[in-house]
């Protein structure tokens, strides 16, 4: 909303918040500028519901008096706020205690080359062609099925930012990216009940998302399947996670991995680098720099170069998810993982973490279990990082000689994450990214299920 | 305005001229309602780890949301910057879903004199903490926990506050600020023993400042509570697998009321009908000893309001009266289309976001059995007393909620603590299996924060010992 400020500019930003920063006696430094403008459109029974458009920018200091540090965010950009402002961060560095490790990356380490990795497409959607893409997608979802009786609506999203990261180790770097989103959330009712799902297409260049009228019917065959649903006996069988929830174990994965849970203690992979923690089948890489990639960038929250890497290597733990910090806390050196919200001192987090699909085809993988369950679905925080313990809500369908049977619900899966990674047991071969975290159908040879 | 002694609500630098020239703009007769809502905010967290106070962080921001509705369209728009051009432009965006053309005429605004209530602190001295206070302690919150038992190997705790000043002018001719205090304290222990490591957290807060944590050293309890769960986590056995009896302790583990009926009462979904308690006004979704309320009117609780977003000041709302669903909670667009009460329910996380009906505190009203009771009336079953996080499926009514402290009653006797288990069951079905509710009636410690639509807004819960007959537990134990 507000006029646009040229790269140039917030550079110089940039420049002289480092150099006020050293005034006041900081040994060290660095600046993170975002900005970014967002349209969102959200349509609902075939009429417009919410119309959200926004301009938006923040910038946050971190600031090293020796190895005390503070960071601080403000959105307001005016020079006598500034001035304020860095007065305001260094105070607070000195306020806190010494930490032996803290610290910026050394010189020589930082990202000099910045290569193509086409994640910025500047096509500027018009309101009411996004207003159009929303309604056909959930028109094409009622189109598909006359149980479609009802939606949460459609909503059509495109967003552009910029990130510019500077240092006092003079590295500066800047890059933009975009993004372009589809979805609608279709209900399905019968006699028994209601039943709600969602389907959505995401991607960085507006020409590569999935139509409309794809996303509406997929929307709509993910929505009316669960129609009966049912609850199940406890027991324990077979668990197949199609792709959408088996990329929710490799979130949990990235969690364990990250460098901060394993210095605190608080991950249940500690000391497991190097080891066997899945079969041999399966790999699974972070990679920083895959062209058009949602989790894609040249460099990471302190200015070191992305890459990609393996994280298991057929079954062996190969890699954590570190920045510098916790990478020295753990004796090791930065993955270039540094993830950082503006404001904040950085944290590990993955770029784009997948698992390397396998040969089987999902209906193979089906077809291999007597009885057993489909998870489509999964809710709830009963995960325990420290100790690996997983409880969840899942919903999805029964699986009877080969075939979905039923759809399931009101049911849990639990068992330790430690020992379902080991207990992989086929990976399917169709991988598609659709986030940050992709990961093909995943079959695990064996979880308790609670139900009746 | 009583709530300004401070001259806070002046911050925003914009004149009175200018909020209804905007106002004018974007209130053209084909928009039923329109409202500015600006916003300062400034949040501090300090936090130690490995017995180092090694981060700070503050951040500060402001902004405006300007917002048009117009039958059940809402038009939107944001800014981080105040000036009466960008107010403008905010306002020809909101009212893009009107399709009309500017509006020309200002919309007259009285600024509400006094607030109907002031049930949190709002001198910005009583709310501020030094740095060093922060730091001083989480060192002694370090040192309880470590001394509560050697085998606590790390000690990790926050201490997070915010401030924020909000004011909204609406096209109804209202101006009503409020200043609203946060701030939370909280602290994970990590337990190890044999190469077997647990972790415990305690955390509480509300609209508060520091002598709330100071009080009878109310920060060392917190301290030894986080150490006592961890090390008792150490000890625990499997937790069982199926459909069982219940008992939930006091306080948090209203959390179930939160997810199980909370959500499904929020007038958005069920003006969509898209709830599974869409049409169930009036009839029974719970036994007779349950009576729930929503209720923003708690002096210094979390999710306590003077206001709501909306300038509708907060109420008290009785959601499910003896079993019988009495009603919903609602904000300004979803009172209009639906035709019934306001309660002071409308929320927003901030100026970047759109109100939605939210919760404040919910809980069950306290009932008349003794809580021992309760427990001896168990044969075979689990008494959970402390929670992780919860989720609702709202259309099926589907909800979890995640144990993080529980044990097994085995003949009417607490026995052995369990891994936590995550429970599931039906919205609309729960709460008649609730046969026993205690005159224990407790709020949660003030740590709640809800997700909706991808907004957070701090909540309250609570509720009485209570027995639930049937639910299905999620342990690993088949």
């Amino acid at each position: 909303m507000t006029r646009a400020i040229a790269e140039q500019d917030y550079t110089n930003i940039a420049q002289d918040l480092l150099a006020r920063a050293a005034k006041h006696g900081a040994t060290a430094s660095d600046v993170m500028v975002a900005d970014g403008e967002t349209l969102s459109v959200q349509v609902r029974m075939g009429a417009v519901d919410r119309l959200t458009k926004a301009r938006e920018k923040r910038l946050g200091l971190r600031v090293f008096f020796g190895q005390r540090s503070a960071s601080a965010s403000t959105s307001d950009f005016s020079r006598e706020s500034l001035e304020r402002f860095v007065g305001e961060t260094c105070a607070l560095a000195q306020a806190v205690v010494e930490d032996p490790v803290s610290g910026l990356p050394e010189p020589g380490q930082f990202a000099t080359d910045f290569p193509e990795l086409n994640i910025h497409d500047s096509t500027k959607l018009q309101t009411d062609q996004q207003i159009d893409l929303a309604l056909r997608a959930e028109r094409a979802a009622f189109a598909a099925d006359s149980r479609i009786t009802n939606s949460e609506g459609g909503e059509c999203d495109s967003s552009s930012g910029r990130i510019i990261l500077a240092n006092s180790h003079g590295f500066v770097g800047h890059y933009a990216n975009s993004s372009f989103s589809l979805s609608v959330s279709p209900i399905a009712s019968d006699a028994a009940g209601m039943q709600r799902d969602y389907w959505y297409g995401v991607n960085r260049a507006f020409a590569k998302l999935e139509s409309p009228e794809a996303i509406g019917r997929e929307a709509t065959r993910r929505t009316v399947r669960k129609l009966g649903a049912r609850k199940v006996s406890t027991c324990r069988v077979p668990v197949i996670f199609d792709p959408e929830a088996a990329g929710s174990l490799l979130s949990h994965l990235c969690s364990a991995l990250s460098g901060y849970a394993l210095y605190k203690g608080a991950s249940f992979l500690i000391g497991q680098l190097g080891q066997q923690i899945a079969p041999d089948f399966v790999t699974i890489y972070d990679d920083g720099r895959m062209p058009g990639g949602l989790g894609t960038r040249p460099f990471d929250g302190e200015g070191l170069p992305t890459r990609k890497q393996a994280m298991v290597e057929r079954g062996r733990l190969a890699s954590y998810i570190l920045d510098t910090y916790s990478g020295k806390k753990l004796g090791l050196p930065s993955t270039g993982n540094a993830a950082r919200s503006i404001g904040e001192s950085p944290s590990a987090g993955p770029t784009n973490f997948y698992m390397v699909p396998g040969t089987t085809s999902p209906e193979d993988i089906l077809a291999s279990v007597k009885q057993g369950l489909y998870v489509t679905d999964l809710i709830g925080f009963g995960i325990n990082m420290v100790t690996g313990d997983y409880s969840r809500g899942a919903s999805g369908f029964w699986i009877e000689n080969g075939e979905l049977a039923y759809p399931v619900e009101e049911i849990t899966i639990a068992g330790n994450l430690k020992q379902m990674y080991a207990n992989i047991e086929t990976i399917g071969r169709d991988l598609v990214f659709r986030g940050r975290i992709a990961s093909p159908t995943v079959k695990l040879a064996e979880m308790t299920l609670a139900g009746n | 305005m009583s709530n300004d002694e401070s001259g806070e609500l002046a911050r925003f630098g914009v004149t009175d001229r200018e909020i209804e020239h905007a106002l004018g703009r974007v209130k053209v007769s084909s928009v039923d309602y329109a409202d500015l809502y600006f916003e300062y905010c400034q949040s501090e967290s300090v936090s130690m780890e490995e017995g180092i106070v090694k981060r700070a962080t503050k951040s500060v921001g402001q902004g405006v949301g300007v917002r048009a509705t117009a039958g059940e369209k809402t038009g939107f728009a944001y800014s981080d910057e105040l000036t009466s051009k960008d107010l403008n432009i905010a306002a020809d965006t909101a009212r893009y879903i009107a399709d009309s053309a500017q509006g020309t005429a200002p919309v007259p605004v009285t600024h509400r004199p006094v607030l109907a209530r002031s049930l949190y602190p709002h001198d910005r001295a009583d709310i501020e903490v030094a740095t060093r206070d922060r730091v001083t302690l989480l060192n002694a919150i370090d040192a309880e926990a470590r001394r509560y038992d050697p085998r606590i190997k790390n000690v990790m705790a926050a201490y997070n506050t915010e401030y924020k000043v909000m004011l909204v002018a609406t096209s109804d001719g209202l101006m009503v600020g409020d200043i609203q205090p946060l701030s939370r304290l909280q602290v994970t222990c990590i337990a190890e023993e044999n190469g077997n490591r647990q972790v415990g957290t305690f955390g509480g807060g509300g609209r508060i400042g520091l002598e709330y944590f100071q009080n009878d050293q109310r920060y060392l309890h917190f301290a030894r509570e986080a150490a006592r769960e961890a090390i008792l986590n150490l000890s625990a056995v499997d937790a069982p697998a199926g459909v069982m009896p219940v008992v939930l302790g006091g306080g948090w583990p209203g959390i179930l009321l939160h997810e199980a009926i909370g959500h499904g009462l929020e007038a958005d979904f069920n003006r969509k009908k898209t709830s599974a308690f869409s049409n169930l006004l009036g009839k029974k979704v719970a036994s007779e000893v349950c009576t729930i309320v929503d209720d923003g009117t708690l002096p210094f609780r979390r999710g306590s309001l003077n206001v709501d977003d909306e300038g509708t000041p907060s109420s008290r709302t009785v959601l499910i009266e003896r079993g019988i669903l009495r009603g919903y909670i609602t904000d300004k667009l979803n009172a209009r289309l639906m035709g019934i009460p306001l309660t002071g329910n409308g929320r927003r996380e901030s100026y970047q976001s759109v109100v939605l009906p939210r919760m404040t505190n919910t809980f069950m009203l306290a009932g008349e059995s003794d809580p021992k009771d309760i427990i001896k009336s168990v044969k075979k079953g689990l008494y959970a007393v402390s929670f992780g996080g919860g989720q609702v499926d709202i259309t099926n009514g589907k909800f979890v909620f995640s144990a993080s402290e529980a044990y097994l009653i085995e003949d009417g006797q607490i026995t052995k603590p369990v891994k936590g288990a995550t429970l599931i069951g039906s919205g609309p079905d729960i709460l008649k299996q609730v046969s026993m509710v205690g005159h224990d009636l407790k709020l949660d410690e003030g740590i709640g924060t809800c997700g909706k639509e991808g907004q957070s807004v701090p909540v309250g819960v609570g509720l009485p010992t209570i027995r639930i007959d049937e639910i299905t537990v999620g342990g690993t134990k088949a």
